[in-house]
Order: C-alpha cells, then sequence, then structure tokens
C-alpha cells in the first residue's frame, strides 16, 4: 500500500454531488418559523434560498379596516421586542401626516421608553447569539436585566410588551411619579450586567471562533441591498436615523453611532453590545432634562380624546371622545414616509390619507427584512453550522419580517 | 431637503419627468415606467444626487382613478449615504402591465418586488425570480388591492381522509374578519363608502358576514355534518 503522502490532496476527499437541505421552516435555532433551502457541497453552502412569510398575518390589509388610531395593537406585534419604537415610530408618522408636533414633555417621554425597548432588544438578541452558541449563561443573565427594563415600562404602560401605549398627538398617560428613580435604578444593573457578559464571552475561544469573519458582508452590499441599523453600522457605515435625520429632541443628547469593520458576526454582536451602553446615556440625559411637568397630548379635540372626568360629565367633551372614536382622526389626504430608528434599524411607516378617518395605505418598511434578504450574501461559502450564529445576528423577527 | 435632487433630476429628463410633489417635506418624482431603470440607475451614479442606499420599494392601489391614470403607483424610495438626501421615484402602471426590475441596479429590491407582486399583482419584466414571498403559491388573488375583500378566505390545503373520522368542511369562500369601515366592492360599484356603525346600514352594502346566504349554507353544512358524526344532545339523554 502506498503511503498516505503520496496520494493527491483530492483522493482523499469522497465524491459528493451537491446535497439540497431543507431548514426550517420550524427549526429550534430559528427566531420564528422561517425556511431556507440549502444547497451545500459537503458542509459548504452553496446556494441558500430563504424563504420568509410564515408568520403573515395581513398587517398592511388589516391597518386598512379601522380608523388610525386602531393601528397602534399591530404595531406592537411587528417587532414584539421592541413595541414601544414601534409604537412611537407610527405615532410620529401620523403626525407628520397631520403636521403637529407633540409637547417637549412627550418627545422626552417617548425617548426614554423608546430607549428603553432598544435596551431590551439589545438584550434579547445578543443573549440569543450566545445561547445559540452554547454559552447558555449570558442568555439568563441578559434575560434577567431585560425582565427588570419590562418591570419599569410595565409600571409605566400596564403591560410587559404589547403596551399599546402611544397616541396619535401624545401618549396614553403621563409617567408616573416613580419614572426616574426607576430607570436609575435599573441603569446602573444594565451595565454591570453587558459588562459581565463581555468578560464571560469575549475571551472566550469557541464564541470568538465562530463570530468573528464569519458572515461577512460588504459595505457596497450593505447599502445596495437597503441594510440599516447594527447590520448596515457593522459594515462600517455610521448611519443612525437619530444622528443623520435627528427626530424628536435626539439632536440635543451627546451619544456616538457605534460602527463596526468587517461587517461579520462578531461586528453587529458588539455594535449591539455598545449601542445598549448608549442607549443608557441618552437615558439619563434625557432624565435631566425632562420637563418636570406640562402636558403630555396636544390639547386639541380633534387629535387627542378629552379627560375621562370631563367625557362623562360635559357634553362637549362627550362629543369630541364619541367622534374621535366612532370616526377616527380625520387626517388630510396625502402621503408621507415617516422613519425612526428601531431595534434593528430603519422602521418605517409610508402611509397615505384619502382624508377619510381610515388609512388608506401602510407600508410598513420592517428593517429586518431587508437584513435577512442579505442573510443570503453573508452565507454564501460559509459552512452549514455558521447558518446558526449569522442568522441570529440579523435579528430577524417574524412579527416585523412577515407581518 | 432634496430639492436639490428634484431639480438635477428635472435638469436632466426634462419632460420625462412627468410631475413633482412636495408634501411635508417628502419629495417625489413621478416617472414613466420605460424611463424607470435610467432614472434609478442616474440617481445611484450622479455625483450630485449619490443615492447609494435603498430604503423601499412598495405600491399603492387606486381603483377609483379610472380613465384618468392607470391603476397602480410603484414607489422607490432612495437615501444618499454622503448627502443626507432622500427622494422618493413614483411610476404609475396600469392592471395587466408591467414595470421593469430594478434589481440591476439595487439587489435589495429583488424580495421587495416579489412582495409587490404577491400582493398587488405587478409584473417585475426581467426579474430573475418572481415568486410569491409572503403568500403561498396556491394562494389565489392579490390581497392588498382594494377590491379584495377583507373578509376573503382562501381555499385552503385539503383535509387528510382518515377512514371512520368526518371532519368539518373547510372555510367558506367568504369567511374571516366579518367588517370594516369600508367596503370597496361596494364603493367601487359606486355606493356610499363609510360604514361605520355611527352612519349604519347603507344602500347598496353587502350584508355582514352572518346574515349572508353562504355563510347560512356553511352554518346549515356544520349542522348536517356535525349531526352526521355524533349527536350530543341524544347521547347525554
Amino acid at each position: 500500500m502506498e503511503p498516505i503522502e503520496e496520494l493527491e490532496q483530492d483522493a482523499l476527499e469522497l465524491p459528493a454531488e451537491p446535497m439540497r437541505l431543507n431548514m426550517g421552516p420550524s427549526h429550534p435555532s430559528m427566531h420564528g418559523t422561517i425556511r431556507m433551502v440549502l444547497d451545500l457541497d459537503g458542509e459548504t453552502i452553496v446556494n441558500v434560498d430563504v424563504q420568509p412569510g410564515y408568520l403573515h398575518r395581513g398587517f398592511e390589509k388589516s391597518c386598512e379596516r379601522g380608523t388610525w388610531t386602531q393601528v397602534f395593537p399591530y404595531t406592537d406585534r411587528l417587532n414584539y421586542v421592541s413595541p414601544m419604537l414601534n409604537n412611537v415610530g407610527f405615532a410620529l408618522a401620523v403626525e407628520k401626516l397631520i403636521g403637529v408636533e407633540v409637547p417637549e414633555r412627550c418627545q422626552y417621554y417617548r425617548v426614554i421608553l423608546g430607549e428603553l425597548a432598544r435596551i431590551s432588544d439589545h438584550l434579547t438578541c445578543n443573549g440569543a447569539a450566545a445561547m445559540e452558541l452554547g454559552a447558555f449563561t449570558p442568555l439568563l443573565w441578559l434575560l434577567k436585566v431585560r425582565e427588570w427594563v419590562y418591570d419599569v415600562l410595565e409600571r409605566e404602560t400596564g403591560a410587559r410588551m404589547t403596551h399599546s401605549f402611544g397616541r396619535i398627538g401624545g401618549m396614553a398617560a403621563p409617567p408616573t411619579e416613580t419614572l426616574a428613580d426607576d430607570i436609575r435604578e435599573v441603569i446602573p444593573q444594565v451595565h454591570k450586567v453587558v459588562a459581565e457578559t463581555e468578560s464571560l464571552l469575549l475571551h472566550n475561544r469557541i464564541f470568538l471562533d465562530r463570530m468573528q469573519g464569519v458572515g461577512n458582508l460588504s459595505k457596497e452590499h450593505a447599502l445596495g441591498f437597503g441594510c440599516t441599523g447594527p447590520v448596515l453600522r457593522s459594515t462600517g457605515v455610521d448611519y443612525d436615523v437619530r444622528k443623520d435625520h435627528p427626530y424628536m429632541v435626539y439632536d440635543r443628547f451627546d451619544f456616538e453611532v457605534p460602527i463596526g469593520h468587517d461587517g461579520d458576526n462578531y461586528d453587529r454582536f458588539m455594535v449591539r453590545m455598545e449601542e445598549i451602553r448608549q442607549s443608557c446615556r441618552i437615558i439619563e440625559q434625557a432624565l435631566e432634562q425632562m420637563p418636570k411637568d406640562g402636558p403630555i397630548s396636544i390639547d386639541d379635540p380633534r387629535l387627542t380624546t378629552p379627560d375621562k372626568g370631563k367625557v362623562y360629565t360635559t357634553i362637549e367633551a362627550t362629543i369630541a371622545h364619541f367622534k374621535l372614536v366612532m370616526e377616527g382622526h380625520k387626517v388630510p389626504k396625502g402621503q408621507v414616509y415617516g422613519y425612526t430608528e428601531a431595534g434593528n434599524g430603519e422602521l418605517g411607516f409610508f402611509l397615505v390619507s384619502d382624508g377619510g378617518g381610515t388609512p388608506y395605505r401602510v407600508r410598513v418598511r420592517p428593517p429586518c427584512w431587508f437584513g435577512l434578504q442579505a442573510a443570503r450574501e453573508m452565507l454564501l461559502g460559509e459552512m452549514i453550522a455558521d447558518i446558526i450564529p449569522t442568522f441570529g445576528s440579523v435579528n430577524m423577527i417574524g412579527g416585523e419580517c412577515d407581518r | 431637503m432634496s430639492k436639490a435632487v428634484i431639480q438635477r433630476l428635472s435638469a436632466q429628463f426634462g419632460d420625462r419627468v412627468l410631475e413633482t410633489r412636495d408634501f411635508r417635506g417628502d419629495e417625489e418624482a413621478v416617472v414613466d415606467a420605460k424611463d424607470w431603470v435610467e432614472v434609478a440607475r442616474f440617481l445611484r451614479d450622479d455625483d450630485a444626487t449619490a443615492m447609494d442606499h435603498l430604503v423601499d420599494l412598495t405600491a399603492v392601489d387606486w381603483p377609483e382613478r379610472g380613465a384618468s391614470g392607470p391603476r397602480f403607483d410603484v414607489l422607490l424610495s432612495l437615501r444618499s449615504t454622503t448627502k443626507k438626501h432622500r427622494v422618493r421615484v413614483v411610476t404609475r402602471v396600469a392592471e395587466g402591465a408591467s414595470v421593469p426590475t430594478l434589481v440591476e441596479v439595487y439587489a435589495g429590491t429583488n424580495w421587495a418586488e416579489r412582495e409587490v407582486w404577491d400582493m398587488f399583482g405587478v409584473r417585475f419584466e426581467g426579474h430573475p425570480d418572481l415568486r410569491r414571498i409572503l403568500l403561498y403559491e396556491a394562494f389565489e388573488g392579490h390581497p392588498l388591492r382594494k377590491d379584495y375583500p377583507i373578509e376573503q378566505a382562501q381555499p385552503l390545503v385539503a383535509y387528510r381522509d382518515v377512514r371512520g373520522v368526518t371532519k368539518l368542511p373547510p372555510f367558506g369562500v367568504d369567511e374571516g374578519q366579518p367588517f370594516a369601515r369600508i367596503d370597496w366592492r361596494a364603493r367601487l360599484a359606486g355606493a356610499h363608502s363609510q360604514v361605520s356603525p355611527a352612519l349604519g346600514m347603507v344602500e347598496g352594502q353587502r350584508r355582514t358576514l352572518s346574515d349572508s346566504e353562504a355563510a347560512q349554507a356553511l352554518a346549515e353544512k356544520i349542522a348536517r355534518t356535525l349531526g352526521e358524526t355524533a349527536d350530543p344532545a341524544k347521547s347525554e339523554e
């Protein structure tokens, strides 16, 4: 028998046809239900067809059947990890269409609640990313602190996840008296747990090997695919709606936009980690600057419902309440695109109004839809096991992606 | 903010920019479908516009335009990373007609165009893989069209026959959410459009699901099926 060194390198390889493998629609590591049809050469991905749509619920069609306010509960269920950002995004888009701006105190309140939602979004995504690579402790730690963030949101809005707290022209209720104290209690915990998690993961050989240099995306591809948020920033583009097109009071805060270099899983992970810290900074500044009192909603019977006390005692308030509930907001004719920075990137609402009390068309620009589309580019040429961290770092949220 | 883009576009294309609009700071330019790709490529490559970032591609259905114009608006939103301006380009397309695909210009329009095809039935000429994306292949119709009723149900995948087990019939054709504020079929047929409970029933309005003939037939069918398999009232006696 000839010595093994003398054999050609290829002769040791088993002859293999490309294999087609179905991953999903229901796979334990998939966030939500999604199907991937893989063409494999050994373990290398030659082609992948990502098929979303298993959570399609007809969001856009459903919006066309009620009033503008009745859309808020649907938006909670888009990115259900950070529903407050969707509430605020939709409210801002409708307010842009009407041409009004909410009182300053409400803007600060929206910023604070929105940044809390962003923290919970990133905590979940990064916790899941670590868990899928076998590190279970970070998930438990990060979800523990996420629960504390949810506790604050629950005290403010009455619900942990599906808040339905946004309103056209304001918020459903003014901030509670303990808002600042509650948040100042949670923020140090967030910092502590994020630092602990990083100390566990960032020196871990397995974690680094599976994150660094895996799932690369170039800047040009990311822009052409319409990626935004952490996926785009990890490639080195410093695009953040809060900085580039400041809305509400974001131009008054001092915060950084973290960017990566390679657009790999590690960069996406680190961008999210840093964004948690920056969100904490924004919240602290917003708590300082927020007016102590003042109206939380626009005082206009055409936009916001009057106080319940007045509705029950005066005829004017009863009429205003009735008209808003039964006929809806009379949003002027026109079409606008309102966009905000949500957990996954630019969350846009393209709204068309025909002047009636019902939305004519509500188009959601889901940020993770475009990120997921770019996942094919990230996965080609990688190994089959790399799908899990890559797909996780795109942070596809079924409710938002499939609508 | 993006006035300069509209001016640059008008200077380059002249009459071929059919209309420009500015509403609440959102600039729009309407172009013909045959100029669609050329305009997009110009916006991307020209140094003054430099629209390198795809934002969105979507559509809106306007069935009431009738003779005054084609039925669908297809809208492309773009953004520039260097100039930080935005613009929306609109083209109009009639039912059954198609728009040239932008996949060569912006790779991200691939899925967006598939979604528009799925939801509106607008075809994209030259698209490499124009399949439905959110819905399944057996889906009938395009649900975001205004004349697709929201309570429309789809023929589901047939039940598997199991011997000795009788199953309820599949959903009826008009089962689903029974109420919407606007009845588009009635509206397109010329009836009053608003059907909010405050206004009450309007003439020409389709009856609600619960008293429609189809619903009654379905209820009878369900009752029959249940009666065939087992009669719980009798067995309890």
